[in-house]
């Protein structure tokens, strides 16, 4: 095959046949994506930590695999990268936050695991949102991550750099965590797809916890049949997580050309209501449409409770953060302030050199929240809200079999807008928490571009619980009839 | 509601953060807010409504495995990120006063 641009153009399952036909081999198709990350990363901001030499002998060795007819399936030899959240051994792991700096994990998690065992190239770590807390990855305590659509703009958080990184054709397919949106949000702005999985369809073993109710690890790849693909490998049980599901892992790809001929695709009005902004309305509607075209038919619901969702979600999510990050205290490892004194100021400045704002925010909030008269009146309210919440799904589900709607209410807003006023930042968030609160599958995919600002928009699809299959079918229809979008032009020479 | 910025320093010695003069005026501001908005809440009544305490789909159950020992990190690997360490315990400062 000619030219890296050439090979950086493929979808992850166009370089997966390939390299099984041998017309490119992995170190051309890892070289290619190191050159790319190389020019083009000190604008996007994507990479935390580029791992060159290991990628480079990660792919001679699928190579020599290749040559010997031992192939490992669909992902070997394939250039991947995961958010800085995933344990990798050896390898500085930060969370985006300098409490973590310089930490170099002493095992891979089972998502890692998983990719390496599948022979996939792992290129570094990506940039995130502080302990994946943020809508726009503004919350990096390392560097600013940037859409590639336009670089004046946030990619989204807390994944942005996952998101970022698959738009800017730096890496075939990436991997993200999810507690409220943080892997359909940045899907979304960056024109990608990005699926957060039913609670338990993944392992959390090894991802550095936030909310450890809501937090979901899941793939992002530039086309459906991608995430497929990615999901199959990373899906399944892992008894180093006590929430993995035992339940059977469907065949994502095998399912994939079902099309949408007889779905039933809900439609709650009420997000297409005030609050969405009319571009980004537009595109959604007209993909309703497309649905209806293929055969789908759409079919009202009502979520009564979802308005709820961000009160909710900034209630659990802070308070069980605020128990997970008790952990960085200065002893075990990282960041160590204070040591000169007694036991508690270790802790207590250790803990204010280390952590950002937002993750000081979260803790103050969660620990409120939870603490002596208080707990009934916010911790266990909220928790009750959640229980409505799922029912308002388990009753949309009666009619339905998944539930369509904006991913977002605006498309990718602009680095700084929202920075200073929090609540403003956590609204953005509307649309993808309820899935985390109802502990459902939800796939973000792009259809469309917004008619003025020329940025990409997401339609979201959420399913019943362990349906990633069907999601994943009602996805590929919707793109099959969208087709892809032109490439970004933020990093136009 | 709003916080008072004792409360703030309350909190703060809870969770313990030192936090500075600005980040508690800040703080007082910022939470202030989200608690306006999170007290929509109380607009619902949850009397008889079960709380969600775990995420786990219907049918599904925590898998608790045997207390056996397993393969694990040895003291070397364990104690290889710790910034204070003596033979193989973690050292911290005096902790009775």
């Amino acid at each position: 095959m000619s030219g890296a641009a050439e090979v950086l153009n493929l979808s992850l399952a166009e370089l997966s046949g390939a390299l099984a036909a041998r017309r490119v081999t992995s170190r051309e198709a890892t070289e290619a994506a190191l050159a790319r990350i190389a020019a083009t990363d000190g604008r996007v901001g994507a990479f935390l930590a580029v791992t060159a030499e290991q990628a480079l002998a990660h792919a001679a060795a699928a190579d020599e695999r290749a040559a010997g007819g031992a192939r490992r399936g669909p992902l070997d030899g394939v250039p991947l990268a995961v958010k800085d959240l995933f344990l990798t051994r050896g390898i500085p792991t930060t969370a985006g936050s300098r409490i973590l700096e310089g930490y170099l994990p002493p095992y891979d998690g089972t998502v890692v695991e998983r990719l390496l065992a599948a022979g996939a190239v792992l290129l570094g770590k990506l940039n995130l949102d502080e302990f994946a807390m943020g809508s726009s990855n503004e919350n990096s305590a390392y560097k600013l991550c940037r859409n590639p659509w336009d670089l004046a703009r946030t990619p989204g958080g807390s994944s942005g750099g996952s998101a970022a990184a698959l738009a800017a054709r730096q890496a075939f397919g990436t991997f993200g965590t999810d507690t409220g949106g943080s892997i359909r949000e940045p899907a979304a702005f960056c024109g990608v797809v990005g699926l957060k999985p039913t609670y338990g369809r993944v392992s959390r073993y090894g991802v550095i916890a936030f909310a450890s109710s809501l937090d979901q690890p899941g793939p992002l790849g530039r086309t459906v049949e991608d995430v497929a693909l990615l999901l199959q490998t990373i899906a399944g049980h892992d008894p180093k997580d006590m929430t993995s599901s035992a339940r059977p892992v469907d065949d994502y790809r095998a399912g994939l050309q079902g099309g949408a001929r007889g779905l039933r695709v809900g439609v709650p009005r009420a997000w297409l209501a005030e609050g969405v902004e009319a571009g980004v309305r537009q595109r959604v509607e007209e993909a309703l449409a497309a649905y209806e075209r293929l055969g789908a038919t759409l079919v009202d619901v009502e979520l009564p409770h979802t308005k709820y969702g961000i009160a909710a979600y900034y209630l659990l999510a802070p308070a069980e953060a605020s128990s997970n990050l008790a952990r960085y205290d200065g002893v075990r490892y990282g960041l160590r302030r204070g040591a000169g004194g007694a036991l508690k100021e270790l802790y207590r400045a250790t803990r204010q050199a280390g952590f950002g704002a937002e993750p000081k925010r979260r803790i103050m909030l969660g620990t409120y929240a939870l603490s002596a008269g208080y707990y009934d009146a916010y911790y266990l309210r909220a928790q009750k809200v959640r229980t409505l919440l799922r029912r308002d799904f388990e009753r949309a589900f009666e009619r339905c079999d998944v539930i369509a709607g904006p991913v977002t209410p605006t498309v990718a807003f602009r680095l700084g807008e929202k920075v200073t006023d929090p609540l403003a930042m956590y609204l953005a968030d509307v649309f993808t928490v309820t899935c985390n609160l109802a502990a459902l599958p939800g796939i973000a995919l792009p259809c469309g571009l917004h008619p003025s600002e020329r940025v990409p928009v997401g339609l979201q699809l959420i399913g019943r619980p362990f349906d990633e299959a069907m999601l994943l079918r009602a996805a590929r229809a919707l793109e099959r009839e969208v087709g892809p979008l032109p490439p970004p032009t933020g990093l136009e020479d | 509601m709003s916080l008072s910025l004792d409360e703030v320093r309350r909190i703060a010695v809870l969770a313990r953060l030192e936090l500075t003069p600005e980040e508690e005026r800040l703080f007082q501001g910022q939470l202030s807010a989200v608690l306006d908005y999170v007290a929509q809440l109380e607009e619902l009544d949850v009397s008889s409504v079960e709380p969600m305490t775990h995420a786990l789909a219907e049918g599904e159950r925590p898998a608790l495995r045997e207390d056996e020992v397993l393969p694990s990190l040895g003291p070397p690997v364990a104690l290889a990120n710790a910034p204070a360490r003596e033979g193989t315990f973690f050292k911290v400062p005096r902790i009775i006063e």
